[in-house]
Formats: C-alpha cells, sequence, structure tokens
C-alpha cells in the first residue's frame, strides 16, 4: 500500500489522510449484517426459504464448530511462527480419543480425552520441528499419516470388540441439548410466517438457540479466550513475538522454545477438541474412519480466511460451515440460488468500487455479475459434487485476490535455533 | 567416496531401523510377538500375486516419489501431487476412451494427456506463486480438494461415467491404447508401465546431475540468491519445475489404468500422492534411493495382508511408514548437525583455532 506519494515538483508536501481503520469488532458486525441480508434477500428474490431456514443453521453449527476449533489450532500454532499442516492428523487422534473417553466415561470425558489424544499429536509435533528443526510442513504430513494409522490400528484393536466393525466405535453416549424455550417458540412462529427478512433472520436465530449443546458453547468461549489471552496478555504477546521475529525475542529473554512447545501443544489440543464435537455433533455420534474428511485443512483455510485472526476465523468457519450445512438440508435449486447471492455480492462492489471512483475496478465487477447472472439464469442447478468443495474454492479466490492484505506472521515456518540469529 | 556414501546411507537406515523398533515396541504392547509379524509379512511374498504387486506398486511409488523429488530440488513442496495424478489419470481415460488410434501411438497419446493434464492442475498454483506470492502448500492442498470434486462431477453418468456392473467407470479404453504387460501365469502380471518409472528415473537422474536445468534446479534450491546472481530466472525455475512435478504426477496413474482397470473407475487409487513425499525424503531426492523406498514402501502395503493371519491389526503397516517419514528427517537433521560439529572441529583443528581440551592438557 502506498501511503505517501513523494510529490514529484516537491510542493505537495502533505500526505493523503490515513484512512480510520474499523475496529475488528465494529467490521464482524457489519459483515454479519451484511451477509444476513444478502442470504434473506436472496431467499426472498428466488423463493427459496432453504437458504436461511432454521434447520440449515443448525447444520451450519455443527458443521461449521469443528471447522471453527480447527481454525483456531491454527492461530495458536501459526501466531508461534509453527504452520501446522498436521491439524488433520491431530484432529483423527481426537475423534478417536473422544470415542474411546465418551464410551467409558460419557460425553465431557469424550472432550477431553479428544483434547487429550490431539495435544499427543501435537507435542510429537513439536519435539520433530523445535527440538530437531524438521520442516513444519514434511513433519505435519507425517503427522497425519501416522494419525490415521494410529487410529486405524486402534480401532482393530479396541473397538472391533465392540462395535463388530473395524471401522468405527460403539455409540458413545450424546451431551444433553438445551433450548430457550420461548424464545425458540416465538422465532418459528416468525419463521413460518414467510415475511421479508424478519422471517429470515428468526431462522437463522432459532437455529443458533435451539437444541444448543455446550459444546458450540466452549467453542465461543475458546475464541474469545484465543483472542483475549494471544493479544491481551503478557504470555500472548511473548508467544506471538516467538511468531514475528524469534530471535528478537530471544534477545528479550524469552524461552522460545517454551513458547513454541506450549503453542503448538494448544495447537493439538484444540484440534482434538474439534475431534471430539465432529464426534459428538454426528447423528449417532461414533467415532468413523475417515470421518474427518479434511476438515483440519478447511480449519487451515478458515484461519487464513481469518487473516490468522480469531474473529475472521469465527466468519471463515461459519462461511465454510454453511456452505456444507447447506448440502445437507437444501434442494440443488436451492444451491443454485447462491448464485443470485453472488451476483447481489458482486452488484454491492459495483456500487462501493464507483463510489471510490475505480472506475476500470466497478467496470470490471459489472461484467463479473453479469456474467454470474447469466450463469444463473440459464441454468437450474449448480453440480452438487462441487459444493463441498466450495471451501477450497473460496479460498483460492481470496488467496489470488487478498494475498498483499492478507499478515501472517513475519516468520511463520522459518527454522529457528537458540543461539544462531544474526 | 566412502564417507559420503556412508553418511547419505546412515540417515535412512537409523530411520527404518527406528521405525520398526517404534513398531515393535507397539506390537510387544497390544501382545503380539514382532518376530512372528515379520517373518509372515515377509512369506507373504511368495504367496501367489503379492510379488508382482508389489513390483508394480513400487513402479506407482517410484513416479510419485520422483515428482515429489522435483519439487524438493527447488524447495518446492508440492503437496498437490494426490490432485494432479487424479485429474491427469481422469483426463487420459476419458481421452484414452474416446480416441481411436493405432496401437502403440493411442497410449503414447494417453500417457501425453495424462502428463498434460496433471501439469495443467499445477499450474494455477504456480502462477499464483509467482505472481501473487501465495504459497504453494496452500494452494495446492486447496487444488486436491478441488480435484476430488472434478473426479465426482465428470464420472456422473449424465457427464463421462458409465455403469459397469456395480461400478461407475469412465468409457473403457480400446486394446489399442492398453500397455501389454509382462504375463506370469499364476503369479500375476507385471505391468508394461514398470518400465516407465525405470525410464523416467534414469531421466530424472540424468537431467540433474548432467543438464544446465538440473544445475540450475540444484542451484535456486540450495541457494536462491546465488541462483539469481548467476542469471537463474528464479520465477521461471518455479513454474517449470512446479509444471514438470505435475506432468510426473500426472502418470502416477497410469500403469494401473493401461496396465490393468482400463477406465478410472470409483474406486480408483488415492494415497500414492502423499507416499510420495514420504519415499522422496527416505530415498533423500535420489534415484536409487527412490528405488528403494518405493520397494519397501510397496512391501509393507503389499504383504500386510498376511498380518491378519497371525492376529495382529494390519494397520500396524500404516504406522511403520508414519514413524519411518517421520523419523527420517529426525534422523537427518541429527547426522546434518553431527556433521556440522564434525566439520567445525575439523577446521578448528586444522587452522588451530579450536579449543580442545585434550590439546588444552
Amino acid at each position: 500500500m502506498v501511503d505517501v506519494q513523494p510529490g514529484a515538483s516537491g510542493v505537495t508536501m502533505t500526505p493523503p489522510p490515513r484512512r480510520q481503520k474499523l475496529p475488528g469488532s465494529l467490521v464482524f458486525t457489519i459483515g454479519v449484517l451484511g451477509v444476513v441480508f444478502v442470504l434473506a434477500m436472496t431467499s426472498y428474490l428466488t423463493g427459496e426459504p432453504a437458504l436461511t431456514s432454521s434447520s440449515t443453521m443448525k447444520n451450519t453449527v455443527s458443521l461449521g464448530l469443528p471447522i471453527l476449533l480447527c481454525g483456531l489450532g491454527g492461530i495458536w500454532a501459526e501466531r508461534s511462527g509453527m504452520i501446522n499442516i498436521g491439524l488433520e492428523g491431530m484432529m483423527i487422534l481426537g475423534t478417536w480419543g473422544a470415542a474411546f473417553g465418551g464410551y467409558h466415561w460419557g460425553p465431557w470425558m469424550a472432550v477431553v480425552s479428544g483434547m487429550v489424544f490431539g495435544a499427543l499429536g501435537g507435542a510429537l509435533h513439536a519435539v520433530a520441528t523445535v527440538t530437531f528443526g524438521v520442516n513444519h510442513i514434511v513433519s505435519g504430513v507425517a503427522i497425519n499419516l501416522l494419525g490415521a494409522g494410529v487410529t486405524k490400528y486402534l480401532t482393530t484393536l479396541i473397538f472391533q470388540p465392540l462395535s463388530d466393525n473395524p471401522r468405527e466405535s460403539p455409540p458413545i453416549q450424546q451431551f444433553d441439548t438445551f433450548s430457550v424455550s420461548g424464545l425458540g417458540d416465538w422465532l418459528a412462529g416468525l419463521e413460518k410466517d414467510q415475511r421479508v427478512i424478519i422471517s429470515d433472520v428468526a431462522g437463522l436465530v432459532r437455529g443458533l438457540v435451539t437444541g444448543v449443546s455446550p459444546l458450540l458453547i466452549i467453542g465461543i468461549l475458546l475464541v474469545v479466550a484465543t483472542y483475549v489471552v494471544l493479544w491481551r496478555t503478557r504470555f500472548g504477546l511473548r508467544l506471538r513475538s516467538c511468531g514475528e521475529n524469534p530471535v528478537a525475542a530471544e534477545s528479550l529473554g524469552v524461552n522460545v522454545y517454551l513458547y513454541k512447545y506450549l503453542a503448538v501443544i494448544a495447537s493439538g489440543a484444540l484440534a482434538g477438541i474439534a475431534g471430539a464435537a465432529l464426534v459428538l455433533g454426528s447423528g449417532v455420534p461414533i467415532y468413523q474412519e475417515g470421518q474427518t474428511a479434511n476438515r483440519g485443512f478447511i480449519g487451515l483455510a478458515a484461519m487464513i480466511f481469518g487473516n490468522w485472526r480469531p474473529g475472521g476465523t469465527l466468519a471463515g468457519s461459519a462461511l465454510f460451515g454453511y456452505a456444507d450445512g447447506l448440502r445437507l438440508s437444501a434442494t440443488p435449486e436451492a444451491v443454485h440460488a447462491l448464485l443470485y447471492s453472488a451476483v447481489i455480492v458482486v452488484g454491492l462492489l459495483v456500487i462501493w468500487q464507483l463510489y471510490r471512483r475505480k472506475w476500470t475496478t466497478a467496470m470490471l465487477a459489472a461484467v463479473g455479475a453479469v456474467a454470474v447472472y447469466a450463469l444463473y439464469y440459464f441454468t437450474d442447478e449448480l453440480p452438487q459434487e462441487f459444493l463441498p468443495y466450495a471451501p477450497h474454492i473460496i479460498t483460492l479466490v481470496v488467496l489470488a485476490l487478498a494475498a498483499q492484505r492478507l499478515r501472517p506472521p513475519a516468520a511463520d515456518g522459518v527454522p529457528y535455533r537458540r543461539g544462531e540469529g544474526d | 567416496m566412502t564417507s559420503r556414501l556412508r553418511s547419505s546411507l546412515l540417515a535412512p537406515v537409523l530411520a527404518v531401523v527406528f521405525a520398526a523398533v517404534l513398531c515393535a515396541i507397539v506390537l510387544i504392547l497390544s501382545g503380539a510377538n514382532p518376530g512372528e509379524a515379520l517373518g509372515a509379512m515377509i512369506g507373504q511374498v511368495g504367496e501367489g500375486q503379492i510379488a508382482v504387486d508389489i513390483v508394480n506398486s513400487t513402479a506407482i511409488y517410484m513416479l510419485a516419489a520422483l515428482a515429489a523429488a522435483i519439487g524438493f530440488h527447488m524447495n518446492l513442496l508440492n503437496i498437490g501431487i494426490e490432485g494432479q495424478y487424479r485429474v491427469g489419470a481422469l483426463v487420459a481415460a476419458i481421452v484414452g476412451g474416446a480416441l481411436v488410434l493405432p496401437p502403440v501411438l493411442h497410449w503414447l497419446v494417453i500417457l501425453l494427456v495424462a502428463a498434460a493434464a496433471g501439469a495443467a492442475w499445477a499450474t494455477l498454483p504456480a502462477i499464483l506463486k509467482v505472481t501473487r506470492g501465495v504459497h504453494e502448500v496452500l494452494s495446492t492442498i486447496m487444488m486436491n480438494a478441488i480435484a476430488f470434486g472434478l473426479a465426482a462431477f465428470l464420472i456422473r453418468r449424465d457427464q463421462f461415467g458409465i455403469l459397469v456392473g456395480n461400478n461407475v467407470t469412465t468409457k473403457p479404453i480400446p486394446s489399442s491404447g492398453q500397455v501389454p504387460g509382462i504375463d506370469l501365469g499364476d503369479r500375476g502380471t507385471v505391468f508394461g508401465l514398470v518400465f516407465l518409472s525405470v525410464v523416467a528415473a534414469a531421466v530424472y537422474g540424468v537431467v540433474l546431475n548432467r543438464t544446465r536445468f538440473g544445475f540450475e534446479l540444484k542451484a535456486s534450491g540450495l541457494s536462491p540468491t546465488a541462483a539469481a546472481a548467476g542469471g537463474v530466472n528464479a520465477k521461471k525455475m518455479i513454474v517449470v519445475s512446479l509444471l514438470v512435478s505435475g506432468a510426473v504426477a500426472g502418470l502416477v496413474g497410469m500403469p494401473e489404468i493401461l496396465g490393468r482397470d482400463h477406465a478410472y473407475t470409483l474406486n480408483f487409487a488415492s494415497g500414492y500422492g502423499f507416499a510420495g513425499i514420504g519415499i522422496a525424503l527416505l530415498g533423500r531426492n535420489h534415484p536409487v534411493g527412490i528405488a528403494f523406498g518405493s520397494l519397501l514402501w510397496a512391501f509393507l502395503e503389499k504383504s500386510k495382508g498376511a498380518l491378519d493371519n497371525v492376529g495382529v491389526p494390519k494397520e500396524i503397516a500404516t504406522i511403520m511408514q508414519g514413524a519411518i517419514v517421520l523419523s527420517v528427517v529426525v534422523a537427518y537433521e541429527i547426522v546434518k548437525r553431527m556433521e556440522l560439529a564434525a566439520e567445525q572441529r575439523r577446521v578448528g583443528q586444522a587452522t588451530g583455532t579450536a579449543v580442545e581440551p585434550e590439546a588444552a592438557k
């Protein structure tokens, strides 16, 4: 970004006023309201109530939660400068641990045991990368292989006698969910009326307040906790300093190895809880082989989407959870209606660019809007096969368009050895 | 020379031994006899078609590992081999089933199409890397997933899929496009494209050590700044090496498709890409090392079925593979540090600046 343009003649000395940066919470609120508005308009104009129904929202929540927890795990590791591709493997360990703990001691122990298993994976990653200086990505790939192998082995050994199936665990006890009952009924009434926007908002909120699992509360609290610990405490400042400039941190007396260890183990623990959320969030809570279905990578994508910040990661996981949830609860036509949402979004972009007098960008965006609208108009449904991969496509687009605006930790993935700084 | 050979062999051997010990401990903890398990696996090689299966798998793993190794030389981690070989196989099977060509030409065209499709799937990450600075690991992970979506879409029955029995496949490739194998009767059939892997490994070795491209590739990986000072165009090298890696990856599915399945089916094998990364690490990007690494991998994969007979869950082989990858990279790091320390000691002694305790006495 060029803030100060040196005047060629040397006459203009006053730099253009810096644009005031909006606080993150405000951006987040505006974003949420904007998304709700776009979805509501789409649902109204295309007559697809499924887009904003409470069941879609419920699916979004239960599918987005594991992604969110994984994304938070990614934040912890990467803020300390450790790339964690192994989230997937740690999550697999977490699903197995959750099923084991849950089968023996109930749902709360499922969460704890999932967390412990994930943390073990994190500890292994930390030993390889921090102590032995192995390339972070290579170690992560190995942990993904190992996580899958260990759980398969343990499942055959321990779960098969109980479930008669070498690929899954016996069902475990589910959390008791609770609903805000008065509010829920009132919202159900509103949702049924099918009034513009009001019914849509009612549907979305109803999905959020009925059948709430304690894990959802834990997930939201962990977002807040991650923010507070990493950005508002001395511990967090030191941890992040290890990710920005470990040599400088070392020169100030920070034990970089210790912080990196703690961060990666915390990252594994969060991925483990994500695994537990996946097990407890399924209709029948069991461990299944291949259950994670690369959600660890989607968590990583949510973290990138969220620019390595907790609020953004929450938004990213909600988006990706929505894409996943819609596939379960909606018809192909509803999915097709999302193209209409895209038209609205690009249309808003055109207006914004016109306001900023960026004529070429506005032109390009307008052409894009027309193209998407044509696609909407001339097709009846989108290939369902691509919907699960919407997060990946969105991530590629975000990376391609906003790579310069994203700001990963400066020393992310850079090998560090004590006393070898220059 | 012998000391160099020893030091390069030390790490992989240490790693395999360490992984084996680890697995033995796991087996003992779960109440099995490691010796018996190993015996069963080795005995399995003589059974039925296992030996031929191992040779065939070795060829496939070699291609995947070569693809990974090309990227590794440039410090590029092509995690996308998984998606590239899937797209390569699918597109090649569709094109191969549609074309009518004379025998040898037909499968040569199919191979070219597979390589081109694999390279095409690597193009977007390469462009994003050089124009937008997007890390290739992130973009290729995404491309892997999208490849699965593309495959699921293209094999739909209203696209290119046809129903054969209970399985959806692409249109079968006619016999002119099939590569004949070496029929060993009861022992099975060795894929004809086993020789493709051998040729690929040989070409890889020659290009790397005897051509300007290979020199620039290695130089860029060892020191990008020095290579740039020497006139190497870093961006061009990134694009070319990722595309070549993708092209080789595109061939990974070919031995199975042209030698056995003759179509892309719903249960097309997955996981070769990540195995290839592990094997390239194990073989230290050297063609001979990769060949032995692939053989070990194929042995673990194909003879693990015998473990069920001795009451050991066969997934121990997967643990072994994961443990090998992790311990081999750790072992390299340890050996590298030891060599560095030895080097420093040697230089210190030669120049007389080292403070050696023995010298002080």
